[in-house]
């Protein structure tokens, strides 16, 4: 062991025993510091900031030699008390909170809240056709960019960078059509109680459907890369196994559960947003493993793009339809339009509520001020997310904004499986594990 | 007029002289039918209260009530659940452990008495005609003015036996904030029922180890109960603040 201390990385003698604190190219000072101590236990404390654990993830690992004893988790360094200060904003504006939570899978936080207000509003049966098809849409698109990260991030943890860099590459195209349509390539706040924030821009139909002809090129790349590469394989078969008895115990939903082999898919069992109406079938693996889980995202990429298929088939015969209830009371009134100055109010609308209808511009004031009242009560609506189950309970005392809004996100309960899937493995493959659950912290933390 | 519009409209717009009365709807014109839970009292309707409030308002008061328990038939499948619980429960000998049931926007709520809650929850389990295996999820309210009852837990259970979904409601007062702990059913009530606590204060008996899981360890207070202080943020302009956001002036 070296003599002069770093000071930045200073060790320490603790009741515990001594601590180190590693930064890199150390390796040589800690392994002779701990090799006179008696017992050969050694707990690793591996993040909050750690590149290969999906975000601000701590992990505590207990180890013997390379062997996990022990792993548990440590959250909340990105809680941001998103559902508490849905509180104090109005039902409409809770989307753009909500959408920050998951950041992978935003489409899903917004449609989850959204169809709870929905049920609450009791207006589930009157949301346009072509809200619900664009909101498939939208979804279906956003679980491919999700698997994409899953995949690309997943494949850097253990080295295979090429995974990562055609993964963002791809991602990347998702997220441009995102753009096109609601304007942002994150964080979009475009689901609405109601329907959806606008129609679909010019040219947005032909741009997924080359998407879809490009994608079908693409994804078997992954394919030929992954499936029966031998190192691939041997770093993901076995790894972070899970049975269908431990998924159940533990909450565990989505891929990790399907693959187990049960073909649980809220798509399936309990339809919204008219999932019943596309063709589409579940992916299921024989092994609970890593292998498993990873190519089950592939195959789930496949069939989101079968329903973005049938759903732009769809969207090209609603042309001109609305996507925002009829109910004044409840729809935005704003409509945006491009003028000379940028986006803003339609000058049609500004004519209808200025110079045609005092209602009009009573509705507009009222809505963008106070908002729209709830009926009092509670709804939990579950959508099934690139990661599994995600719910809003939504809870409304009457007023005009969330009396509580509470997520069930499936991250956060499935990182519970992290210690049954890594203990008595090696610590390697502890990342391997955690990458095949994809937690995303932003959703764990809210 | 149709024909001019951009493509990019949210939907018609309505003609002149067809709009709803903007007036429909509003609190004070809608009849209280009485068949609620009250809760709470609202009043006003801007959140300013005494000389402050010069809205005009000020004298407006409606009760706040959640859905008030039903009456069975509870329709469809929710019956079924309803009959094989009470069954479950009186052959368990706890046949009280069901308050009431609340039916509202086809869920069914059962509200059960906190010391029950473990039984309920292991047969809801473990019967062959209930098979709820999985929890999805347990979240808290705090309703502050529901004297008594001020802190509810919510769990949300799924059977995928039988393709149902139904919510169990416990209540605590918070002066004993005390609610039995289910992991030893449902082991991933783990992190949900720590959550709980952090935000709402609940203390689970029974958890493994009830401890905070994402505010920190030393943090004071729990920050998602309605009486949980706002801080404002300074501002630097004549010693001025902004008040915190419960007690900025807004609809209410």
């Amino acid at each position: 062991m070296s003599t002069e201390q770093d000071a930045y990385a200073p060790q320490a003698e603790t009741s515990q025993g001594r601590v180190f604190t590693v930064t890199g190219q150390d390796w040589d000072s800690v392994v002779s510091g701990i090799s006179d101590e008696h017992d050969n236990k050694v707990v690793v404390n591996m993040g909050p900031q750690h590149p290969s654990t999906h975000g601000v993830l701590r992990l505590i690992l207990e180890l013997e030699g390379e062997t996990v004893t022990e792993a548990r988790c440590g959250i909340g360094y990105l809680h941001t008390g998103i559902e508490k200060n849905m509180e104090y904003r109005t039902w409409v504006q809770g989307v753009t909170f909500c959408t920050r939570m998951d950041y992978l899978s935003p489409f899903y936080n917004e449609m989850t809240y959204c169809l709870g207000v929905e049920r609450l509003l009791d207006i589930e049966d009157d949301i346009p056709e072509k809200a619900q098809v664009m909101r498939v849409l939208l979804m279906e698109l956003n679980r491919i960019s999700s698997h994409l990260v899953a995949i690309a991030t997943g494949g850097m943890e253990i080295g295979a960078l090429t995974v990562m860099t055609i993964g963002f590459r791809e991602r990347e195209l998702v997220l441009d059509l995102f753009e096109l349509i609601t304007g942002l390539r994150m964080n979009h706040a475009f689901i609405r109680p109601g329907g959806v924030a606008q129609d679909m821009p010019p040219g947005a139909l032909d741009q997924i459907r080359d998407f879809i002809t490009l994608m079908k090129k693409r994804l078997p790349e992954y394919a030929a890369l992954c499936n029966a590469n031998p190192i691939f394989k041997a770093r993901l078969e076995g790894v972070g196994h899970l049975d269908l008895a431990g998924c159940l115990a533990l909450g565990i939903t989505g891929p990790v559960l399907r693959s187990t082999g049960y073909p649980h898919d809220l798509r399936k069992s309990e339809p919204y947003s008219g999932y019943e109406d596309y063709e589409f079938d579940v992916q299921t693996w024989d092994t609970p493993d890593a292998y498993g889980r990873f190519r089950i995202r592939v195959n789930e990429m496949w069939e989101s793009l079968r329903i973005v298929e049938q759903a732009v088939e769809r969207l090209a015969g609603l042309e001109g339809a609305p996507v925002m209830v009829g109910d004044k009371k409840i729809a935005w009134p704003s409509q945006l339009a491009i003028g000379s100055d940028g986006m803003g109010n339609s000058l049609d609308h500004i004519r209808h509520i200025m110079g045609e209808s005092m209602e009009a511009l009573i509705h507009h004031f009222k809505l963008v001020t106070e908002g729209f009242r709830v009926p009092a009560g509670q709804a939990y609506v579950p959508v099934e997310s690139p990661r599994g189950e995600l719910g809003a309970h939504v809870v409304s005392d009457g007023g005009t904004r969330p009396f509580r809004a509470h997520f069930r996100d499936p991250s956060f309960v499935n990182l519970q499986a992290t210690s049954v899937m890594s203990e008595g493995g090696m610590v390697a493959d502890v990342i391997v594990a955690i990458a095949s659950i994809d937690p995303v912290m932003g959703g764990v933390d809210r | 007029m149709a024909g001019d519009r951009p493509d990019f409209t949210t939907g018609p717009l309505t003609e002149p002289g067809t709009d709803v009365d903007a007036t429909d709807g509003m609190p004070e014109n809608v009849p209280d039918d009485g068949t609620g839970e009250q809760i709470g009292r609202r009043e006003g309707m801007f959140g300013v209260r005494g000389t402050g409030d010069t809205s005009g308002y000020g004298g407006l008061t409606r009760p706040v009530e959640m859905p008030g328990p039903s009456q069975p038939p509870y329709g469809g499948w929710m019956d079924d659940v309803a009959t094989a619980l009470f069954e479950a429960s009186r052959s368990a000998g706890i046949e009280h452990a069901v308050e009431r049931v609340v039916v509202h926007r086809g869920e069914i709520t059962f509200h059960v008495r906190r010391e029950d809650l473990v039984e309920v929850a292991r047969l809801l389990r473990d019967d062959e005609k209930l098979r709820f295996e999985l929890l999805s999820g347990a979240s808290g309210v705090h309703y502050p003015d529901d004297a008594g009852r001020e802190l509810h837990v919510v769990y949300h259970l799924l059977s995928l036996t039988h393709n149902r979904r139904i919510r169990l409601e416990v209540t605590a007062p918070d002066a004993d904030p005390r609610v039995p702990s289910v992991v030893a059913t449902y082991p991933t009530a783990d992190w949900h029922e720590r959550e709980v606590f952090d935000f709402f204060g609940v203390v689970f008996d029974g958890h493994p180890s009830l401890t905070r899981i994402q505010m920190p360890d030393d943090w004071p207070g729990h920050p998602q109960r309605k009486d949980y202080p706002l801080g404002g943020i300074p501002v630097e302009y004549k010693g001025g603040s902004i008040p915190p956001p419960d007690q900025r002036r807004s609809y209410n």
